[in-house]
């Protein structure tokens, strides 16, 4: 028996990259298991992971939507309806076999997911990316599929079809300090970022009413940002640690050398320099033409300022907001190292502990935050700058 | 000799270029003319196979273009495009010496080539070989652009709007010199141009096109009494409205201290007359009785101005 | 004038920490308490600092190769499927925040030198592929078109033509690598590899401010001069492509 090969040229060259990544996802072992938390585990295979036919079924399942997103011309709905598919398949695997490995009762045995589940997983997401980046969706369309997104996301954790594996039995036994962190790494970012916008803001009009302090001033923030973030943070801690002890009334106000406050301080110096710079430029990108018309109907400098240069400088100011949350939720991972709290107490304890699946759970969800951040904010400039254009043509 | 026969170009089922037959003989121009987007640029590149034909053929001397590797044709043909495309990366010698190393010419014969031809467009060798194109006025890029078109002797010379950026002025010299120069290496030239005026004065023989067809094919004599359409006499008749317009003025106007040979002219004699009588006797400048000249620059600057 | 004085104060700074780092016991002496000692002596600071630019040079280097390569390979026929594609996981994976990365790759390489030079590499891909992928996509077309129209073939116009005209931004994108990777270098000590990060670390385990400005003073000055020494790069590679009129 002869089988036809399909023309090259009928096949798509993403595709091809997809179904290769798959591929290899899918001979590699699907998830490691082991005895408990430290050792070393051992891989499982899909078809062994899976009770029964279930792991042919999968495994034929996910194959089949490799080979059909190989042929080129198919219409992109289709293909991110089976990206999609992939992505729910290669999740349902992965929570069938937790449930299938872990003994019954057994406290400390591990089911993580190994490398054959993360290349399934990245062969999907990047076919879906792929249909999606192809089709361009509207603002609207990318707003409600982010929204669609992070809902699929809560609600597949949330359905417990997950809760045996490794990183959500880590989180189990964490849930309270998990919550916490979550609130202590927001407050961190957007405290940081409220900082920044309360002293950035004003600096930035500064520097573009009195032209001689902007260099030194920008010079200056751009020093801060040549500081190791590691070197940083440590260096709030004893200069605040001595404000607290020295300065009366600064510890009422909640400064202190441990803590949250030295990490809110070196996020909040990182965060200046975008804020003050993305001002000043913002600012300056008014045409002076729009700026005379103000002038000549008769506004007060102030009122220029307020009605007529801010409300034009937005979409910049805002790209800043997008840059220092992006900076800041990544750079708050540190503050777990100094005793500031957040998503990096997980990493770094995960870290000394080498458990990964502790790592994880503070990996994730911190790129997790820093992903929905920069897309949602980004959507958010781009809707701004478009009403900009409309209103001034 | 340049044959092109029934060339067609389809654009997803469009026609750009339908069913155009041409032949230039050898050291003879061709203009090519017609309004925007009919078809002139398409048409020029497939000559170099720059686009590929849908239909037809292109003949280069005896060669079927299309049994030539195309980077290979292209090394044979110079090309020289509006804004010159030189590289800025590389300094003036370097841009003219481009092709000739493509070919693998020896070192010193390229060396000597760029010294001949920069002189041959009027640009010092010492003062400009080894500069950068940015630090050049637009009308010597232009002729670098050219020089460089050139650099290999190509038997086919191959430009589209070659002159589109420059001013009235310096566009007018350009113009001269590369008919001079034309004449003088025997090139063949096939030359794209919106404008009537420089078909007129620079084409051997003028292709008007129209929607992608050739209307007409002819000397410009033949194009200026005997417009085969409406539509060459509305192009021809557009031309000749700055000439009428010269006709308002006297060469007295345009008088300027000089000497040139000739039978002096009355400074009552009209703009228009004078300039006919320049492109009629081939000559640069007429001298004028009472002393002074006027210049076919200038004839052809009034000109120029008058039709903008 | 006032910046080379500058640059040249803190090249002279950085070769005098590097090389007599006890000759600064003294301005050190102030940040620390309880008689600890005011220099990291544990590992020489000059050991340290080629150690950590080894790591950056390495994984800055290798990550300019990859990404210039497939900066081009997505520019060209064969790899335009991929553009798309390549558009969005640059721009989404730039919000992956460094740290992170670094983490993941711990599990995937055990400790050491590994996970930093895996995650410096991946995180440095980014902005070397971005800025090649704007660079080679905004060539003056008049220039690709004459390129091509004088025969020059496929490769030709590659490496005579656009890479040379898209170097000076690509080298603004292996600038923002290697400042960004400098500083995420430190944080690999938390992994076990030998950085500058291990002073700073010293200095936080030990409640010793000394060691901590110390490790932050030598990155910082670091990152200025390389910052720097990338800029005069530029400059001169855009003056060399035509980019700019000379003063
Ligand atoms: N690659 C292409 N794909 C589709 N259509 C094209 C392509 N190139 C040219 N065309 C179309 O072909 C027609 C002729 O274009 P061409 O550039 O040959 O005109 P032209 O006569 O040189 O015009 P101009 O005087 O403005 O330069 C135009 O309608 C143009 O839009
Ligand atoms: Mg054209």
């Amino acid at each position: 028996m002869r089988f036809a090969l399909p023309p090259l040229s009928a096949l798509s060259p993403t595709g091809l990259l997809f179904a290769a990544t798959g591929a290899i996802g899918l001979w590699l072992p699907l998830v490691q298991f082991k005895p408990n938390r430290i050792v070393a585990g051992q891989g499982v295979d899909l078809i062994a992971a899976l009770p029964g036919p279930a792991g042919w079924a999968v495994a034929l399942g996910m194959a089949a939507i490799l080979a059909l997103g190989l042929a080129a011309g198919r219409g992109l709905g289709l293909r991110l309806g089976l990206a999609v598919l992939g992505l729910g398949l290669s999740l349902f695997a992965l929570g069938l076999a937790a449930r299938g490995l872990m003994p019954e009762g057994n406290r400390m045995a591990r089911v993580s997911p190994a490398a054959g589940f993360w290349l399934q997983f990245l062969a999907f997401a990047l076919m879906a990316t792929d249909a999606l980046a192809r089709l361009r969706p509207g603002i609207r369309t990318r707003a409600a599929i982010l929204a669609g997104a992070v809902a699929a996301g809560t609600g597949v954790l949330a359905s417990g079809w997950l809760d045996r594996t490794s990183v959500m039995i880590e989180y189990a036994a964490r849930a309270e300090m998990f919550s916490r962190s979550l609130w202590q790494h927001l407050l961190l970012a957007f405290g940081s970022l409220g900082l920044a916008f309360i002293v950035g803001l004003p600096l930035g009009i500064a520097i573009f009413m009195a032209r001689p302090l902007r260099k030194p001033v920008l010079t200056l923030l751009n020093m801060l940002q040549t500081i190791p973030s590691l070197a940083l943070f440590g260096i709030m801690i004893p200069i605040f640690g001595w404000v607290a002890a020295h300065v009366p009334g600064a510890a009422d106000l909640g400064v202190a050398g441990i803590g949250p406050f030295p990490a809110l301080m070196a996020l909040f110096l990182y965060a200046l320099l975008p804020v003050v710079s993305n001002t000043w430029v913002g600012l300056s990108s008014v045409s002076p033409a729009v700026r005379d018309a103000a002038l000549g109907i008769g506004m007060t400098p102030a009122q220029v300022l307020r009605q007529v240069e801010l409300p034009l400088a937005l979409p910049v100011v805002l790209a800043a907001v997008r840059i220092v949350l992006v900076q800041n939720i990544g750079l708050a991972v540190i503050a777990g190292l100094i005793g500031g709290g957040g998503f990096g107490s997980f990493v770094f304890q995960g870290l000394n502990q080498t458990a990964m699946d502790l790592i994880l759970l503070g990996a994730l969800p911190t790129i997790f935050l820093a992903l929905v951040a920069g897309i949602g904010l980004d959507l958010v400039i781009e809707t701004l700058s478009r009403q900009k254009h409309r209103s001034t043509p | 000799m340049i044959r092109l026969d029934h060339l067609s170009k389809l654009y997803s089922g469009r026609a750009v270029v339908e069913d155009v037959s041409l032949t230039v003989e050898t050291g003879q121009i061709a203009a090519l003319v017609g309004t925007s987007g009919s078809g002139k640029t398409t048409l020029l590149r497939m000559i170099n196979r720059l686009v590929e034909p849908t239909k037809g053929r292109v003949w280069i001397g005896d060669t079927d273009a299309a049994k030539i590797e195309p980077h290979l044709l292209r090394r044979r043909i110079g090309y020289a495009i509006q804004g010159h495309g030189l590289f800025p990366h590389r300094t003036v010698g370097e841009n003219i010496a481009i092709v000739p190393r493509l070919l693998g010419w020896r070192e010193a014969e390229i060396s000597a080539r760029i010294d001949e031809l920069m002189q041959l467009f009027d640009l010092d060798p010492a003062v400009y070989r080894d500069r950068l194109p940015h630090a050049l006025s637009g009308g010597q890029q232009q002729r670098v652009g050219v020089a460089r078109a050139l650099a290999a002797r190509p038997e086919l010379l191959l430009m589209d709007e070659p002159f589109g950026a420059l001013d009235p002025v310096i566009r007018a010299k350009a113009q001269d010199d590369l008919r001079a120069i034309q004449r003088q290496l025997g090139t063949t030239l096939v030359i794209v141009t919106h404008d009537m005026e420089e078909a007129i004065q620079l084409g051997d023989r003028i292709a008007v096109m129209d929607k992608g067809r050739l209307l007409q094919f002819a000397p410009p004599s033949e194009i200026l009494t005997a417009p085969a359409t409406p539509f060459v006499e509305a192009l021809v008749g557009a031309a000749e409205r700055p000439f009428r317009l010269l006709s308002l003025s006297t060469v007295d106007a345009l008088r300027e201290p000089g000497e040139a040979p000739g039978t002096p002219i009355n400074p009552d004699t009209s703009l228009r007359e004078a300039l006919a009588l320049c492109l009629w006797e081939g000559r640069a400048a007429l001298p004028v009785s009472g002393g002074g000249i006027v210049t076919l620059a200038a004839l052809q600057a009034r000109a120029e101005g008058a039709s903008r | 004038m006032i910046a080379k004085l500058f640059l040249t104060l803190a090249a002279a700074l950085l070769a005098a920490l590097l090389f007599t780092p006890e000759s600064f016991t003294e301005v050190f002496r102030p940040l620390t308490h309880n008689n600890a000692p005011p220099i990291y002596l544990q590992t020489s600071l000059l050991r340290l600092t080629l150690s950590h630019l080894a790591l950056v040079g390495i994984a800055v280097t290798a990550s300019t190769l990859v990404a210039v390569a497939g900066g081009v390979l997505v520019t060209r026929p064969a790899g335009r499927e991929f553009l798309p594609l390549a558009r969005t996981i640059t721009s989404v994976g730039q919000t992956f925040p460094p740290v992170a990365v670094l983490a993941l790759a711990v599990p995937a390489m055990g400790f050491g030198a590994g996970p930093t030079l895996v995650a410096l590499f991946l995180y440095g891909l980014l902005p070397v592929f971005e800025n090649t992928l704007t660079a080679l996509s905004t060539l003056p077309p008049s220039v690709l078109e004459a390129a091509r129209g004088m025969g020059l073939t496929r490769r030709q116009r590659l490496w005579q033509v656009e890479l040379p005209l898209a170097l000076p931004v690509i080298l603004a994108g292996v600038r923002l690598t290697a400042v960004i990777s400098l500083a995420t270098a430190t944080i690999g000590s938390t992994v076990a590899a030998k950085t500058l990060g291990e002073v700073i670390i010293a200095g936080l385990l030990s409640a010793n401010p000394a060691f901590v400005v110390q490790g932050g003073l030598i990155t910082g000055l670091l990152a200025i001069l390389i910052y720097e020494a990338f800029q005069r790069l530029e400059s001169w590679s855009a003056h060399r492509a035509g980019l700019i009129r000379p003063q």
